[in-house]
């Protein structure tokens, strides 16, 4: 399925860098928002919730919701507040321990 | 550790970059703090970048942020970017964050301009992934040049119509705009119109929006209800009750909007008073006319002391601060009413449309008392059911309900349930807003680390945070 977010034909050829997402690398455009990014990639789902196990992804994209919490060395920040760096690595919150999590 | 400054301002958007300008042109030195990473708040969200990069898409009103954010040049503003403020105290100490690491700032005189929040919109399935609000749509367009393909936009309320205008702009136009205002909403919104056409700009760009969004070939379907959100792992449709006929569109993206709220919970932490504005059907703070709340010392100003627009906090943002300059003694009480008289008049026609507005785009009733099973909090998965069920077991107010259930003790500390618990709570006990109260807030404001905190403490921290930099 086509990724639900596209990006403006004019930004086509920003430059880009690798990141890793769950140990899988992805082109991602420097400097960009994160959770922009994720979203332009297809990757909707960035948590699944302690309480149920449900999935989450990004909401409000200024920083209030904490929906797209992600993992990045070891502290759960919110991925609308990141900037995309070569060599950032992240991973998703509760994805192997669905709905286990404290 | 600490620096002292005259004035500091928590939020760079049209309200605090105005206020930073006047006061800073007062003689004051001001430290303006903001969460992003470049001024212009949510509503000119990265302005200097996207201006170049994508104007002709967003806008002749979104340009209008330029002048603003070229004001901040001034060496007596310190813009310090990407903080997060979490703590507020009694004697003018600000502690903030900075990529982790904490900071804190004296100021004599602190002016909270932290804007508005989306009005909370609890339907079944509003918090599947691909559920986002129109404001989240509007940032992921003006920061990062991302559209949403084939979206449904559900709700009401004049950004309702821009973001749909700007999706069709780029030539993704909208799947459908689900609305949720209804005939007799217009109807009763007439008596507001004489009022409203002083401020004729207003309802020009929206009938011109509205334009865009016909030629596009977008359907509307007004006066929706019993809204649903399908899904599973994300969202695949939306279904909704239009006229006599049942509905159900399948997409990925749902934006949801009716109307934004003030975000009051840096002024909550400090114990101000707020009051439930019926007209607007939210808490408010309560301010004088030059937006001074019942601590002396501290002022708010913009979306946040209720909601205006960014023409609308931006005068007031510059009101704030000429009060700040005089009580500073930086300027004298008639070169502050000889600025202010201006401002106010220019105010009176800003505000004119508003009562128009907020009467024919009011809040989706379903949302303001969602069903049992609708999911509130969504942090911690408390459902409309479980909030009535705790006034059933003697629950009045909001912060008892957390000690029932959790509602509200989750990372976005309250942001995006509050409104809704009190207004939940309010139905079933039969009491008004203010009666039932809102959640206590403290510090942190948002969610910081132990290590942040201790930090703070730790004689040595300058030292270790060197170390590790190298």
């Amino acid at each position: 399925m086509k990724p639900a977010f596209e990006l403006l034909p004019r930004n086509a050829s920003d430059p880009e860098v690798t990141v890793t997402v769950d140990g899988t690398g992805y082109d991602m455009r420097e400097g960009e928002n994160l959770a922009a990014e994720l979203l332009r990639l297809g990757m909707s789902v960035t948590r699944r919730t302690p309480v149920s196990g449900a999935p989450r992804g990004p909401f409000c994209m200024m920083g209030a919701c904490y929906d797209c919490l992600v993992e990045i060395e070891g502290a759960r920040l919110q991925a609308c507040r990141i900037k995309v760096t070569a060599d950032l690595r992240i991973s998703s919150i509760g994805g192997e321990t669905e709905g286990a999590l404290p | 550790m600490s620096e002292d400054v005259d004035l500091a301002i928590i939020g760079a958007g049209p309200a605090g970059l105005a206020a930073a300008a006047t006061a800073a042109r007062a003689g004051l030195n001001v430290a303006l703090l903001d969460e992003q990473s470049s001024a212009g708040g949510q509503i000119y969200r990265d302005i200097e970048r996207a201006a170049a990069a994508r104007g002709d898409i967003l806008g002749k009103d979104y340009l209008g942020g330029l002048s603003l954010v070229a004001d901040l040049d001034s060496p007596r503003i310190r813009h310090i970017r990407n903080a997060t403020v979490w703590q507020i105290d009694r004697d003018g100490s600000l502690t903030y964050s900075v990529h982790g690491e904490a900071r804190v700032l004296m100021a004599k005189r602190l002016l909270i301009a932290s804007g508005a929040l989306e009005r909370p919109m609890p339907v079944v399935g509003w918090t599947l992934p691909g559920v986002m609000t129109a404001g989240a749509a509007q940032i992921l367009l003006k920061q990062s040049g991302i559209v949403a393909r084939d979206a449904v936009l559900i709700g009401s309320g004049p950004l309702l119509y821009l973001v749909a205008a700007q999706l069709c702009r780029v030539g993704k136009p909208p799947m459908a705009i689900v609305e949720t205002q209804t005939f007799s909403d217009l109807l009763s919104a007439g008596r507001h119109l004489p009022g409203a056409l002083v401020g004729w700009r207003y309802m020009v760009k929206g009938l011109g929006l509205l334009h865009e969004i016909r030629k596009a070939g977008v359907t509307r379907f007004r006066g929706a209800s019993e809204i649903e959100i399908a899904g599973t792992q994300m969202v695949s449709g939306v279904r909704f009750r239009h006229g006599k006929r049942s509905h159900e569109l399948a997409c990925a993206t749902v934006l949801l909007h009716h109307g934004v709220i003030p975000n009051t919970q840096i002024a909550r932490s400090l114990d101000i008073e707020h009051a439930w504005d019926e007209s607007q059907k939210c808490f408010v703070p309560k301010i004088d006319q030059w937006g001074r709340s019942d601590r002396e010392d501290v002022f708010i100003a913009g979306d946040g002391a209720g909601i205006g627009g960014a023409v609308v906090a931006a005068l007031r943002g510059r009101l704030a601060a000429l009060e700040i300059g005089r009580d500073l003694t930086a300027m004298t009480e008639a070169e502050r009413d000889e600025i202010a008289s201006r401002l106010r008049a220019q105010l009176r026609r800003e505000m004119a449309a508003r009562p128009f507005i907020d009467t024919a785009y009011p809040p989706f009733d379903e949302a303001m008392s969602p069903k049992d099973p609708v999911i509130v909090c969504r942090c911690e998965e408390v459902t409309a059911g479980d909030i009535r069920g705790y006034s059933r077991l003697g629950c009045l107010g909001p912060n008892q309900a957390k000690a029932f259930g959790r509602s509200g003790m989750g990372p976005c500390q309250g942001r995006y349930c509050g409104t809704t618990v009190t207004q939940l709570l309010a139905e079933a006990n039969g009491a008004t807003p203010d009666e039932t109260g809102y959640y206590k807030i403290r510090a942190p404001l948002k969610p910081v680390s132990l290590g942040e905190v201790a930090a703070l403490h730790d004689p040595n921290s300058e030292d270790e945070r060197n170390d590790r930099a190298h």
